[in-house]
């Protein structure tokens, strides 16, 4: 077990308690390659607390992509831990939830159907209807009210994502953990569906850890933003507070005064 | 309005609804210039194609009976005199059957024996008919006092063959079917047993039909001595099922072993048990290349099914084509050409059927 519980101390004196939701303890990758190990990530250290939004930014390559399928379970660790609520994980499993950067629907499914792959394996013991209600809940919540019996591949790319959105969403994970999931759409799309996203978020509160390379939805969407180091030997470079209030809206945050401060921190690191 | 769509549906499957299409178009003079490009392409140059193949094949059969005539005259002539070579050729020219030269048909002797054989049909069907009729009184006493009914032993029509080519090839492919896809899913799962058999599959896939026929033969001979089953029917369906089984068995394991990585990632996430695993993730994803390998596994059953009557002795269309080979009538080439068709025909609607069931079932629509 470790030890999950943080002091925090604000300025104004008020000291309160808060839970860590995932810990990642000198997190190591290492990859045999023919010509001798390569490795990713070295002494990667990173807490993330509960009901946060964290995203990670950083150069192709350096290896988030990495750090997220480790904390999904789908990719071995070489060295060091990672732990949700203080626990080890081992391999893969519900608490964490994943959108993917492809949609990733089963295409012979409908919309619903996919949905309820998860729901179905979550909730064992509610009844078939109770199911079927979440599911379609949470399909609402995405704005696919129409498209519950519509298979996977009738609906466009930014559908099939929303579809990923409320399969993660709707299985009540602890930890949602998304791989660019708006990378492969064009931007008109993936403002409407970073809206979506962050609505639904601000209902459930569900720690989130995301990996984006455009730097104005690292800052719209979290509460820290993470920079990572190029790789070999990628660590956590920078750490950047996002103090906007939540609930946010998109023109709110573009007016901000801080907004510009934020981005060129960014860019910055970045650029260096 | 609902007949239409049928039948729309009917000539899509058949691969004809481009052809009727256009042609249709041409009659209700909707043509523009595009519409006659593919008029051209649709009907004018297949109906050409199809004149051409039949006007090579006419040209090619008389050639064949004129070298076949001469030799039998010039034979005559250098045997018996001149008297008896023009005694040949008139006998040839009077179209006399007695003497007629034995070699490829022409397309219209083969659509004469094409009815004779149909005729025939009627005729064995109306025998068989009348049989039933005379003997029902007599096969009720029999089986009343537990005796087995007589049945009819006449010759099969050529139709009765074809039925029971067609039941033999689904007896095969339903073989086929059932041995290759539960161990094409258990290898494609498991790597370590994909490389322990992979030389099994390696090796047996090229074995001639003609060589499993003969290991079918060893093993259901002996395992049937005590028994009065149908041997011919049961050597020659599983030899039909171990031949074409390999297509299936190599695209099952090939589909299962390589379904999408990000699935395999979802089923892992949402931690899906191995049953559920394999019937809501593997199986969907594997099953349009499962039905590729079905598809290939049913057109090569039919392929080697004519064989495989043919040296087993069972009966069916292959027996039929040699029965004709060995008898030698007239016409009995031209029976071996309308066979050749009914074959062909009946293979291109198999796969016909395979291939509309295959597209039903596939989720991508691109494919």
């Amino acid at each position: 077990m470790v030890d999950r519980l943080v002091q925090v101390e604000l300025e104004n004196g008020i000291a309160y308690q808060e839970e860590a939701m995932l810990d990642l303890v000198n997190l190591k990758k290492v990859y045999p390659t023919p010509k001798g190990d390569y490795t990713v990530l070295e002494g990667l250290n990173l807490r993330i607390m509960k009901e946060e939004f964290v995203t990670i930014i950083g150069h192709s390559g350096c290896g988030k992509t990495t750090m997220l399928s480790m904390i999904a379970g789908l990719n071995n660790i070489s060295g060091g831990a990672i732990s949700v609520l203080g626990k080890h994980i081992k391999g893969p499993g519900p608490d964490r939830g994943v959108i993917f950067q492809a949609p990733s629907l089963m295409p012979w499914m409908t919309a619903l159907q996919n949905v309820m792959l998860g729901v179905n394996q979550v909730f064992p013991h509610a009844t078939k209807a109770q199911r079927t209600d979440i599911a379609k809940y949470y399909l609402q919540k995405v704005g696919l009210e129409d498209a519950f019996n519509k298979k996977a591949t009738d609906l466009s790319q930014g559908m099939q994502q929303r579809v990923g959105i409320a399969r993660a969403f709707a299985i009540k994970p602890k930890v949602l953990l998304l791989d660019e999931p708006f990378g492969m759409l064009d931007s008109l799309t993936r403002g409407e569906l970073q809206d979506i996203l962050i609505e639904i978020w601000n209902k459930e509160k569900i720690t989130a850890v995301m990996i984006t390379h455009d730097v104005d939805e690292a800052i719209f969407l979290a509460d820290r933003v993470v920079m990572m180091t190029s790789g070999p030997k990628a660590k956590i470079g920078d750490i950047l507070n996002i103090d906007f209030e939540r609930p946010r809206t998109r023109k709110e945050v573009l007016e901000h005064d801080d907004y510009y401060k934020y981005r060129k921190h960014l860019i910055d690191f970045l650029e260096h | 309005m609902k007949q239409s769509i049928t039948l729309g549906k009917v000539t899509r499957i058949i691969g004809i609804s481009g052809f009727l299409e256009t042609t249709k178009s041409l009659f209700t003079g909707k043509l523009g210039k595009e519409d006659f490009r593919n008029f051209l392409r649709k009907v004018i140059v297949p109906l050409a194609s199809i004149v051409l193949f039949f006007g090579l094949w006419h040209l090619g059969a008389k050639t064949l009976f004129n070298i076949e005539a001469e030799y039998r005259i010039n034979k005559a002539l250098e045997e018996q005199g001149p008297e008896a070579a023009a005694q040949v050729e008139a006998c040839i020219a009077s179209g006399d059957i007695s003497c007629q030269p034995n070699t490829l048909p022409s397309p219209s002797q083969v659509w004469d024996s094409y009815k004779t054989l149909l005729d025939d049909h009627y005729a064995i069907s109306a025998d068989k008919v009348a049989f039933k009729e005379k003997t029902a009184a007599l096969n009720a006493q029999r089986i009343a006092n537990g005796e087995a009914p007589i049945v009819y032993t006449g010759r099969p029509s050529f139709v009765d063959q074809i039925l029971t080519s067609l039941k033999t090839v689904f007896a095969g492919f339903l073989l086929a079917f059932l041995i290759a896809v539960p161990i094409g899913i258990v290898i494609g799962l498991s790597k370590t047993l994909r490389s322990s058999v992979n030389w099994i599959i390696q090796i047996f896939k090229p074995v001639s039909p003609v060589v499993w026929l003969l290991l079918v033969f060893m093993i259901v001979k002996t395992l049937t001595k005590n028994s009065n089953a149908d041997n011919a029917f049961i050597i020659s369906f599983i030899s039909v099922g171990l031949c074409s089984m390999w297509a299936t068995l190599v695209n099952t394991a090939m589909g299962v072993s390589s379904v999408d990585k990000d699935y395999i990632n979802v089923a892992k996430v949402l931690k899906l048990g191995p049953v559920q695993k394999i019937f809501k993730v593997i199986l969907p994803s594997s099953l349009p290349l499962i039905f590729t390998g079905l598809r290939i596994t049913l057109s090569v059953a039919w392929m080697v099914l004519i064989a495989i009557e043919l040296l087993a002795q069972s009966p069916g269309l292959g027996s039929f084509v040699w029965e004709e080979f060995q008898n030698g009538a007239v016409d009995s080439n031209s029976k071996i050409i309308v066979a050749m068709f009914v074959i062909g025909l009946i293979g291109f609607l198999l796969d016909r059927i395979m291939l509309t069931i295959q597209k039903m079932i596939s989720f991508n629509k691109n494919d």
